[in-house]
């Protein structure tokens, strides 16, 4: 168990309990995070979760696969930290992690 | 607002459409009273996995769920699962459950889905003869997916594919039927249905085109044996699964005399003929502002958007459903994602080439592209779906040109 924090691109901050092994998508879900419904259910096929995660953390949130890259490279806001969020499962090690949400999903 | 003020919304279903309506109510921080009662057990889940992983076995039942239970108990949102809605009274708006209970609404919302289309042919009451569209179903069938055993798949659409794929891959033989002259005829183009077709029989599935089924044969014990052929022939069968679409659940509504037409009719801010009462999801036939038409369209795409745009109506704002809409099948190492309806196309534009397993089809109408199918090619849906949302006048050269990089063209 540990703590994410989400922050919608108006700066409201939604902090969250995680257990490990749990996707960024679907803790967001649970949350009610707005703007993250996870269309898909996390097959990386709808590209409607995009998150940017906080720099100092991205190092955290394991390699980017082909098919994400493919996604996000069509989001207008991407970043150099961006990430799907059905496609980060969570560590211990992502305790503390702050993640932003970008202004609109595709 | 006092308490006296606080209003129920009651939403009649439990599938996609429903569990979406809850999640978007709680993320816009509705006030009202969220009540959903849904006939299966289970609390609102995805239903694509179905004939996907699930069937193969590789994921289990708590990761279908859109969220756990507790997690709408914990937010104050109500779920009264396992049972029925027998009927709505809209005089004096409240709807009588099969426990014999009744719930008073304020608003309604209707997310009843759809059910399956039966095969009516002799024989087609047999034992061991399938159809799948939820968890139960899908747990018995599974459970007849034996390696060695012969499943013969009435329907050669998403779901029939689909499972042909899970069922080989756990070394079942399996047949495929279909009654016209290519696969996913109903939502796809030729190239696409070409592609998919090679794809299941290089993976030894017996796919039969242009062979219409006539009835089922009897084993022993009243189990099924084979299915007979409009030709005269029979495919032997160990398990049959039929899977020749789906029918919009509108019982309830009709009964209510709300206003329906293969769907409950809904305008584009998922209103129905009762102001009280809106419906999402699979169940309608809406006005869908994209379309520019009435529209029914059964995904999970279609039902999330409605499920935004009724959020929207319940809480006063107004924002009309105007997506396209957009589709994605998995079978094998294929992954293929889709937007927009093909159908009308008046053109179609190849980028790469099957042989590639990374191609995509451009369908243009009038030199707009009105749709895209990507196989193992995101980048193509992605820009497919900024496309065909703004319905861009694309040059067909460039489409098909690998120099040219999609991305330029949004």
């Amino acid at each position: 168990m540990g703590k994410i924090t989400f922050i919608e691109h108006d700066n409201t901050e939604h902090v969250t309990e995680f257990e490990a092994g749990t996707t960024l998508m679907q803790i967001a879900v649970d949350n009610a995070v707005p703007g993250i419904d996870g269309d898909c259910g996390g097959e990386c096929a709808c590209g409607t979760c995009h998150m940017i995660v906080a720099d100092e953390w991205f190092g955290k949130t394991g390699s980017i696969g082909d098919a994400e890259e493919q996604m996000l490279s069509m989001t207008p806001e991407r970043a150099q930290t961006s990430r799907l969020g059905c496609q980060v499962r969570t560590t211990e090690a992502m305790d503390g992690m702050t993640v932003h949400l970008p202004e609109f999903q595709m | 607002m006092t308490i006296s003020e606080k209003q129920t919304t009651v939403i009649v279903g439990g599938g996609h459409a429903a569990g979406a309506l809850m999640t978007i109510l709680l993320q816009k921080k509705y006030q009202h009273e969220v009540v959903l009662v849904g006939e299966e057990p289970h609390p609102p889940y995805q239903r694509p996995p179905l004939s996907k992983n699930y069937l193969a076995g590789e994921v289990d039942q708590a990761s279908l769920y859109l969220k756990p239970r507790v997690v709408y108990e914990k937010a104050g949102q109500q779920l009264r699962l396992g049972v029925r809605v027998e009927q709505i009274d809209r005089d004096n708006k409240t709807i009588r459950l099969s426990d014999q209970s009744t719930l008073k609404y304020d608003q309604l919302v209707l997310a009843t889905g759809s059910h399956v289309r039966r095969l009516r042919a002799p024989g087609s009451d047999l034992q061991g003869i399938h159809y799948l569209h939820d968890i139960t179903d899908t747990d018995a069938l599974r459970e007849k997916l034996v390696p060695g055993k012969r499943l013969v798949i009435v329907g050669g659409g998403y779901i029939g594919l689909e499972v042909a794929a899970s069922a080989t891959k756990k070394g079942v033989n399996v047949t495929v039927l279909e009654a016209a002259d290519r696969l996913m005829q109903r939502v796809t183009g030729p190239e696409m249905s070409a592609f998919f077709y090679a794809k299941h029989r290089g993976a030894g599935v017996d796919v039969r085109l242009n062979t219409a089924v006539t009835g089922f044969e009897a084993g022993d014990q009243g189990r099924v044996a084979g299915v007979t052929l409009a030709d005269g022939g029979t495919v032997p069968a160990d398990v049959v699964l039929v899977s020749i679409g789906v029918i919009p659940e509108t019982a309830l509504a009709e009964a209510a005399g709300l206003p329906c037409d293969d769907g409950i009719v809904v305008d584009e801010f998922a209103r129905t003929g009762d102001p009280d009462i809106l419906a999402i999801g699979d169940c309608t036939h809406h006005r869908n502002l994209f379309f520019e038409k009435m529209q029914r369209l059964e995904s999970v795409a279609n039902a999330v958007d409605q499920a935004r745009t009724a959020a929207a109506t319940l809480m006063g704002e107004e924002k009309p459903y105007d997506s396209a809409p957009w589709f994605w099948s998995n079978q094998y190492d294929v992954r293929l994602q889709m937007v927009g309806l093909s159908q009308n196309s008046d053109q179609r534009v190849l980028r790469g080439s099957a042989e590639d397993k990374e191609f995509a089809v451009f369908y243009l109408r009038e030199g707009s592209v009105i749709a895209v199918d990507a196989v193992n090619l995101p980048v193509a849906f992605m820009v497919g779906k900024q496309l065909v949302q703004h319905r861009k006048s694309v040059c067909a050269k460039a489409l098909s040109d690998p120099r040219t990089d999609l991305k330029s063209l949004v």
